[in-house]
C-alpha cells in the first residue's frame, strides 16, 4: 500500500520507527494529487511548497508528535493566513485572510503538512459541490457521481488517497453527508466543542467544524487536536475535553442503542435501508440493545433548518459589500448601484436563493410566522432528544437516505427540494447541537452507504465507541474506491 | 420660547460613546483622534470569520447608567442584529438590543422653569458604534468617500426618553442633566464636538388643552446644545406654520443645517428601513444577576443632584453656584479641592464661576485642561487676604497663572506686583497729593465727602496701583480731618 493511502496512526507509526520520513508522505500525497485531481478536482488552492518547507523543517528535527508530518487539507472556508480562502465563491476569489482560523493555528502549532484548501458548495451552501463557483468535484467512487457536500473536497480528498484527513465544517450535515458518500468517517462535534473563530459563517447557530479521516482512530485523534475552548470564540464551551482515543473500545455489549424510525420509512432507498439494517443486527449480535424510537418533531427539522439557516446567513453574508474586500464592480456610479452589482456578479444561484429565503423570513410582518416559530419547533427538536437520550446511549440513522447522486441529478430547480432532503437526517443533530458520525455501514451497488451515530451533547467518546466498534467489527473502511467510471 | 396657542411634545434619543479602555467586541483602543482605521482588527473591521466577544465593562457601565436614572435592570443582557447595508458599518449588520434593553423605565429630574420635573427614561440600550465616512468635497458632488473604522465597534449607549420635554429650553436642560450625570458617573467624556455626545429629538406640536399626540418628527444632526434649543425652536414654528395653513404634519426625518439654520426634509416615513432585527447568534446573553446589580450600586459616586444638595447645605451657596459647580465632575471636584484649603466657599465659587470660567471658554478648554491647580487659586486668595495683593492685581495674577501655570507668588513677584501696605512708605506720597490738590482739600473740608475717592486714586496712581487702598484711606482721613 502506498503511503498515501495509509490512516494516520499508520503513518505515525511509521514515523515514530524511522521507517519512513515526512517528506516520503507528502510525496506520495502530490504523486496521487498529480495522477487523480484532473478527474476529481477537490482542490482550489495547492499549497505545495509551504507543505514541503513545513516535511522538511520537520525531517531536519526528525520528531513527530502529535499530527506533525501528516498531510491534510482544509475546506477552502476555513481561513488561512496568506493563502487566499474562496469558499468556492467568485466573490472572495482573490481574498487572502491575513489570520488564521483557531482550528488552522492548533493544526500549524502541530506542524500538520497542510497541502490545499478544497472545494465546496459555495459558502458551504449545498449538498453536492456542484454550487462550487469554479467547478464541481467528482466521487472517487464514481466519477459521474457527486461526493456529497458542502465539504465535498474534503471527502474526496481523503477518499481518493489526497490528503490523509482533512477538516470541513458541518451546518446541516455538510461533514457527515459528503463523508456518507465517499466511504471515509466524518464527525460534526457538539456545537461550541470546536472554535469557529476563522470559519466564514453560514449560519451561527448551525455551524461546526468537524474531521473527515479514513477510519475512527484517526477521528479521535483529529479531534484530539482541534478540540476546546476558544476566548475568541463567545459560543465556544469551556469545558474539559478528553483524550478521546481512550474512548477506542471495541465493545459496546449492553449500549442501548434508539433506532429512529422516521428516516426509514417515505424517501429511503431500498438499497440503503436494507444495508443499515444489516448494520443494526451487527450492532445487536456485539451485545447492544437495538429498538425502534421515534421523535415526534423530529419531521419540521428540516422545513425548520431552511428558515433558521438562510435567515443567519442573508445577515452573515450581507457583509461581502464590496466595500472592503472581495469582488466590487468598479463600473458603479453609486453606492447602491456597486452594492447590487457586486453582490449580483460575486454569489451563485444557491446562495442568492438562500439569502432571499433568509431575508423574507426576518422581515417585518414574516418574522413572527417563520423565524421566531422555527426557533421555537427547535427547542421542541431538542426536548425530543433530550427526552430520548434519558434512555439511550446513542440514536441511529441511515446518514444519508441514498448513495451519491448522479452529477447533474437535482439540476434543474424544481429538483431541488430532492436535493435538500439529501440532508434530512443530518439536519436534526445541529438543530439540536448534537454530536454525530457518520461511518462506512456497507455499500449499495458498490457506492458507500453511511450509519449516523448522534450522541448526547459532549458525549463524543460515547460516540466514538460506539463508531469504533462497529468498524471493528466491519470491514468497511477497508474497501478502496477505483477512481473510475462506473 | 412659548406658542400661545400649541403645546410642543420632544423627547430625545442620546448615544454617548462609554469611554471603555477597547471596544465592545475586540480588544482594539477607542482613543479618538487617531490616524484613520489604525485602531482596526479583523472583528471591528467585519472580516471573514471574525467573531465577537463582548467586553463586559461595557455593562458594567450601562447597568450603572441604569441605576443613576433610576431604571429597571433586566436580568439578561441579549444582543441583536440591525440589519442594514452602508459602507461605514463593516458587517452590514449593527449589533444592538431590539426587545429586550438592559435598562428600562428610569426618570431624570430637571430644574425646570417651573420647578423640578420629572423627565421619563424610556429605555437605555447597549449596541456598537459604526465607522466614519470622509467625503471627498461635499456629500452630494463628492466622487469618491473614504471609510474610517477606528469608531467601529466603539462602546455606545442609547438612551431614551420618554415625550415628556414640553420646551426647547426643557431639551436643553434635559440633555445638560444628562450629560452631567453620565460625566459624574465616569462612563463617558460626553464631548458632542468629537462625537461622544450625539442627539436625535422627536418633535410635534397640538393644540393646548388636547391629549392626543401630533404627527411627529424626528431631527437629526444637532450637534451643540445650542444647535439643539434652535433646531427644536425652529421646528416648533414652522410645524405650527403648517397647521395654520390647515396642513397636515408629515411624519419623516428632518436634519437640521447649521448652516442655513434650519430643518430640511431627510426622507419620509414610507421609505423606513426594515432592519430584520433578530438575535444575533454569534454572541451568547450575558446573565445580569442581582449580586453584580448590588455591587455596581455600592460602587455608584456621588450623582449632581447629592450634589448639588451638599453645596447648598454644607456650604450655604446659592442655587445658582451649586448647579454651575455641579454641571461637571471636574468642576465639582475643583471646588472640593479648594474648599478643604480654604473656608469660604462662595468666594471659591465666585472664582470659579467667574474667572476661571471665563477663561476656559475664551479658550475653549475644560477645567479638566486648566494650569491652575485648585492649590494655586486658593494660595492666590491667601495673597488677597494677606493684602499682598489687591483683588483688583488678583485678576491679573489668575490670567498670568492661567495662561503660564506659575505659582501666584512667582508672578507676583516676577512682576513687582506686592501692595505697599507699609505706611511709612504710603504717609509722604499722602502729603504730596494733598499739597498738589489745595482745592479738592477745601472741597472735602467743605463737607463734599466724595472728593476723598479723587484723592485716594491720585495716591494710587502714584503707586501705579500698587498700594493698599484700605490703608490710603486712612491716612488721607487723618490728614484731612487733623486742621
Ligand atoms: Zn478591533
Amino acid at each position: 500500500m502506498e503511503l498515501c493511502g495509509l490512516t494516520v496512526h499508520e503513518l505515525k507509526d511509521k514515523l515514530k520507527k524511522r521507517e519512513i520520513s515526512a517528506a516520503d508522505i507528502l510525496d506520495s500525497c502530490l504523486q496521487r494529487t498529480h495522477q487523480v485531481e484532473e478527474q476529481v478536482k477537490a482542490f482550489i488552492t495547492i499549497t505545495e511548497e509551504t507543505a514541503r518547507e513545513t516535511a522538511r523543517v520537520l525531517d531536519e528535527k526528525g520528531e513527530y508528535p502529535g499530527l506533525a508530518g501528516i498531510v491534510c487539507g482544509l475546506k477552502d472556508n476555513l481561513c488561512t493566513r496568506g493563502v487566499r480562502t474562496t469558499c468556492a465563491s467568485r466573490m472572495l476569489e482573490d481574498f487572502v485572510p491575513g489570520y488564521d482560523a483557531t482550528v488552522v493555528k492548533k493544526l500549524k502549532a502541530q506542524q500538520a503538512v497542510i497541502l490545499g484548501k478544497l472545494n465546496m458548495d459555495e459558502f458551504a451552501m449545498g449538498s453536492s459541490t456542484e454550487y462550487s463557483s469554479f467547478y464541481p468535484t467528482r466521487n472517487p467512487w464514481d466519477l459521474k457521481r457527486v461526493p456529497g457536500g458542502s465539504s465535498g473536497g474534503a471527502a474526496a480528498a481523503v477518499a481518493a488517497g489526497q490528503v490523509i484527513y482533512a477538516l470541513g465544517t458541518d451546518t446541516g450535515g455538510s461533514v457527515r453527508q459528503p463523508a456518507a458518500f465517499c466511504g471515509v468517517v466524518g464527525m460534526k462535534p457538539t456545537y461550541g466543542r470546536v472554535s469557529r473563530s476563522g470559519v466564514v459563517g453560514f449560519a451561527s447557530s448551525l455551524d461546526q467544524v468537524g474531521t473527515i479521516t479514513r477510519d475512527v482512530t484517526d477521528c479521535a485523534l483529529v479531534l484530539n487536536q482541534i478540540a476546546g475552548y476558544d476566548h475568541m470564540d463567545s459560543t465556544s464551551a469551556n469545558l474539559e475535553v478528553l483524550d478521546y482515543t481512550s474512548s477506542l473500545v471495541p465493545e459496546i455489549k449492553g449500549f442501548k442503542v434508539g433506532v429512529l424510525q422516521e428516516y426509514f420509512q417515505e424517501g429511503i432507498h431500498p438499497g440503503v435501508k436494507e444495508t443499515i439494517k444489516r448494520a443494526l443486527l451487527k450492532m445487536e449480535e456485539m451485545g447492544a440493545i437495538v429498538e425502534e424510537i421515534s421523535l415526534p418533531h423530529i419531521k419540521y427539522a428540516l422545513p425548520t433548518y431552511y428558515i433558521i439557516a438562510p435567515a443567519e446567513a442573508s445577515s452573515n453574508l450581507a457583509r461581502f459589500d464590496g466595500v472592503r474586500y472581495g469582488l466590487r464592480d468598479l463600473e458603479a456610479d453609486n453606492v447602491e448601484e456597486m452594492y447590487i452589482n457586486s453582490r449580483s456578479l460575486g454569489f451563485g444561484p444557491e446562495v442568492k436563493r438562500r439569502i432571499m429565503l433568509g431575508t423574507y423570513v426576518l422581515s417585518a410582518g414574516y418574522f413572527d410566522a417563520y423565524y421566531l416559530k422555527a426557533l421555537k419547533v427547535r427547542r421542541l427538536i431538542k426536548n425530543d432528544f433530550d427526552r430520548a437520550f434519558e434512555k439511550y446511549d446513542v440514536l441511529v440513522t441511515p446518514t444519508v437516505p441514498t448513495a451519491a447522486f448522479k452529477l447533474q441529478e437535482h439540476a434543474r430547480d424544481e429538483d431541488l427540494l430532492a436535493m435538500y432532503r439529501s440532508d434530512i437526517a443530518t439536519v436534526p443533530a445541529n438543530m439540536a447541537g448534537l454530536p454525530a458520525i457518520s461511518v462506512p455501514g456497507g455499500f449499495v451497488d458498490e457506492m458507500p452507504v453511511g450509519l449516523q451515530i448522534i450522541g448526547k451533547a459532549f458525549a463524543e467518546d460515547t460516540i466514538l465507541r460506539v463508531a469504533y466498534a462497529f468498524e471493528q467489527h466491519t470491514d468497511y473502511t477497508a474497501r478502496k474506491p477505483s477512481l473510475g467510471v462506473k | 420660547m412659548v406658542l400661545p396657542n400649541y403645546e410642543a411634545v420632544i423627547g430625545l434619543e442620546v448615544h454617548v460613546e462609554l469611554k471603555t479602555q477597547s471596544k465592545i467586541f475586540c480588544s482594539c483602543s477607542t482613543a479618538f483622534g487617531a490616524e484613520p482605521n489604525t485602531q482596526v482588527c479583523p472583528v471591528c473591521a467585519g472580516m471573514p470569520g471574525a467573531l465577537p466577544v463582548l467586553n463586559r465593562q461595557v455593562v458594567e457601565f450601562a447597568i450603572k447608567t441604569g441605576l443613576a436614572l433610576n431604571c429597571e435592570i433586566a436580568g439578561m443582557s441579549k444582543y441583536d442584529r440591525k440589519n442594514y447595508f452602508y459602507p461605514d458599518l463593516p458587517k452590514a449588520y449593527q449589533v444592538s438590543q431590539y426587545d429586550q434593553p438592559i435598562c428600562r423605565t428610569g426618570y431624570l429630574e430637571i430644574e425646570a422653569e417651573e420647578g423640578k420635573k420629572r423627565i421619563g427614561i424610556n429605555r437605555v440600550h447597549i449596541e456598537e458604534d459604526a465607522g466614519k465616512l470622509i467625503h471627498q468635497g461635499a456629500i452630494t458632488t463628492s466622487s469618491y468617500s473614504l471609510v474610517d473604522l477606528n469608531r467601529s465597534g466603539v462602546p455606545l449607549l442609547e438612551i431614551v426618553s420618554e415625550p415628556d420635554l414640553r420646551t426647547p429650553r426643557e431639551a436643553c436642560l434635559y440633555l445638560e442633566k444628562l450629560r452631567s450625570v453620565l460625566l459624574f458617573l465616569g462612563v463617558s467624556d460626553c464631548k458632542m464636538e468629537e462625537g461622544s455626545l450625539r442627539c436625535d429629538a422627536n418633535i410635534s406640536i397640538r393644540p393646548r388643552g388636547e391629549t392626543r399626540l401630533g404627527t411627529k418628527a424626528e431631527i437629526k444632526n444637532m450637534n451643540s446644545f445650542r444647535s439643539l434649543e434652535r433646531a427644536l425652536e425652529y421646528e416648533l414654528t414652522r410645524q405650527m406654520e403648517v397647521l395654520e395653513d390647515g396642513e397636515e404634519v408629515v411624519q419623516e426625518t428632518r436634519t437640521w443645517d447649521e448652516g442655513q439654520q434650519a430643518t430640511f426634509s431627510m426622507r419620509s416615513k414610507e421609505e423606513a428601513d426594515d432592519y430584520r432585527y433578530f438575535p444575533d447568534p454569534d454572541l451568547v446573553p450575558v446573565v445580569v444577576d442581582q449580586e453584580w446589580v448590588q455591587r455596581v450600586r455600592e460602587s455608584l459616586p456621588e450623582l449632581p443632584d447629592a450634589a448639588r444638595q451638599r453645596l447648598m447645605e454644607q456650604y450655604e451657596l446659592p442655587a445658582y453656584d451649586a448647579g454651575v459647580l455641579t454641571m461637571t465632575r471636574d468642576t465639582l471636584d475643583f471646588f472640593d479641592e479648594c474648599i478643604r484649603h480654604y473656608d469660604d466657599a462662595k468666594v471659591v465659587s465666585n472664582w470659579i464661576m467667574g474667572e476661571m470660567s471665563r477663561l476656559l471658554n475664551q479658550h475653549n478648554l475644560e477645567i479638566s485642561a486648566s494650569q491652575v491647580s485648585p492649590s494655586a487659586l486658593v494660595r492666590m486668595l491667601r495673597l488677597i487676604d494677606e493684602g499682598t495683593i489687591s483683588g483688583k492685581m488678583a485678576k491679573t495674577v489668575f490670567e498670568e497663572m492661567f495662561t503660564t501655570g506659575k505659582e501666584p507668588d512667582v508672578i507676583v513677584k516676577e512682576k513687582g506686583m506686592t501692595q505697599i501696605s507699609d505706611e511709612s512708605a504710603l504717609e509722604p506720597l499722602v502729603v504730596q497729593v494733598l499739597e498738589a490738590n489745595p482745592e479738592v482739600v477745601e472741597d472735602y473740608r467743605g463737607g463734599k465727602t466724595k472728593a476723598l475717592g479723587f484723592l485716594v486714586g491720585q495716591v494710587m496712581k502714584a503707586t501705579r496701583g500698587q498700594a493698599n487702598p484700605k490703608l490710603v484711606n486712612q491716612i488721607l482721613k487723618r490728614h484731612l480731618d487733623k486742621s
